[in-house]
């Protein structure tokens, strides 16, 4: 087929193309996501007994503000990823801001507490299953994700992989602050980012076979 | 400032082909088809006998994609973003890198050459079409190729107008792949 035929084949009837097609998508995937993880949370692990008690903490409120902030940053990274040339632009400097925030808050936190408390500040009661609930929960938001991703362009393909991947373990995250009873900075700065690090480094690994086009 | 430069003109274009105008659609693609030509004869100088091939696997993907430009972002780099990928695509498929002469960072450079002069496809696209399921091939055939509107295809094939308009979209995808792999 000469390329005049193909380009006569590919123009005859162009139908509209709905505009802002990838940012429904991506909120369609993100919003299901979230859904399926509440539902996945509630079924395997159960909300926090004090969940009403830490509503009226700050530190609870800082909790979902630090992870909903990293998710936003890493849908709207995936997005930008998704379209073949666009610009980063802020989004790595935005993810940056929220963890130094959250260290600074650990650091200072550990750094004002009495030396024989700072283990506890760290560990909490929870650290060996904190990342690997968090991992879980993005199971369906990555999925959700992954999904989007691959019905656009993504030219980078790890990078686009790993940000899905972001966006899914922060949403994950999101979701686990429902079930999970610590409040500290020290804790979420480590565990919290450990579990959204999980479903980061397998969309960075799969990335590039799963999302080609 | 008389014209519009080459950028603002061919970004119009398509924002009017994105909108349902075909002719612009089709004065876009036909207009781009010179420029990536130009744009990979001179990236391809070791491979010459592929850059036709490349240049309709490239017009493929920017049409099964053209979903993903954003009208605020510059026509050039999202087609440079798609343009090098194909080719690096290829490269890497090639495991090659005697066509990997310079580097491919000059994002103007899809637009300001051009060369309408086409070479013979040594990939038959057309024959790659025939090995599409029929729900696939007779909806492109008859809509694309032969211009009828998806009413009549559907009356024609049995099928509904969305499964028409569904098979003429995936059959395209479908068509992108097969390129992928027979390259």
């Amino acid at each position: 087929m000469k390329t005049e035929d193909l380009v006569n084949l590919l123009a005859r009837q162009a139908e509209p193309v709905p505009a802002h097609g990838a940012e429904h998508r991506y909120a369609v995937a993100m919003l299901a996501g979230l859904l399926g993880s509440a539902v996945l949370m509630l079924a395997v692990l159960g909300l926090n007994p004090a969940l009403r008690e830490h509503t009226s903490l700050p530190m609870f409120w800082a909790k979902g503000t630090f992870a909903a902030s990293l998710a936003i940053a890493g849908v709207f990274g995936v997005l930008r990823l998704s379209r073949p040339g666009a610009p980063l632009g802020a989004i790595p400097a935005a993810l940056a801001t929220s963890l130094a925030l959250m260290w600074a808050l650990a650091a200072w936190t550990l750094l004002s507490a009495d030396p024989a408390q700072r283990p506890a500040l760290v560990f909490g009661r929870t650290w060996t299953s904190c990342p690997f609930n968090i991992a879980l929960l993005s199971l369906p938001v990555f999925i959700g994700m992954l999904w989007a991703t691959r019905g656009l362009a993504p030219t980078r393909l790890r990078l686009a992989g790993a940000a899905a991947g972001l966006a899914a373990g922060a949403a994950g995250a999101l979701v686990y602050t429902l079930h999970c009873p610590e409040l500290t900075a020290p804790f979420l700065g480590i565990w919290y980012v450990l579990g959204m690090l999980i479903p980061t480094f397998i969309g960075a690994l799969i990335g590039s076979r799963l999302l080609r086009w | 400032m008389g014209h519009p430069s080459g950028e603002d003109r061919l970004r119009d274009l398509l924002v009017r082909g994105l909108a349902g105008d075909g002719g612009a659609y089709h004065a876009f693609l036909s207009e781009l088809s010179g420029h990536l030509r130009g744009f990979l004869r001179r990236r391809l100088t070791r491979l010459p006998d592929e850059v036709e091939d490349l240049v309709q696997d490239t017009l493929l993907a920017v049409h099964n994609q053209r979903h993903t430009y954003d009208a605020g972002q510059p026509l050039t780099a999202w087609l440079h973003a798609i343009a090098k990928y194909k080719l690096v695509d290829l490269l890497r498929r090639r495991a090659r890198q005697e066509g990997l002469n310079d580097p491919l960072d000059d994002e103007l450079e899809v637009v300001a050459a051009s060369d309408r002069e086409a070479t013979e496809a040594r990939r038959d696209l057309g024959k790659l079409l025939e090995t599409l399921p029929d729900k696939q091939r007779l909806p492109i055939i008859h809509v694309k190729l032969e211009g009828l509107s998806v009413a009549e295809v559907a009356r024609l094939t049995g099928l509904s107008e969305s499964a028409v308009k569904v098979g003429v979209h995936r059959g395209l995808k479908a068509l992108a792949a097969k390129i992928r792999k027979t390259s």
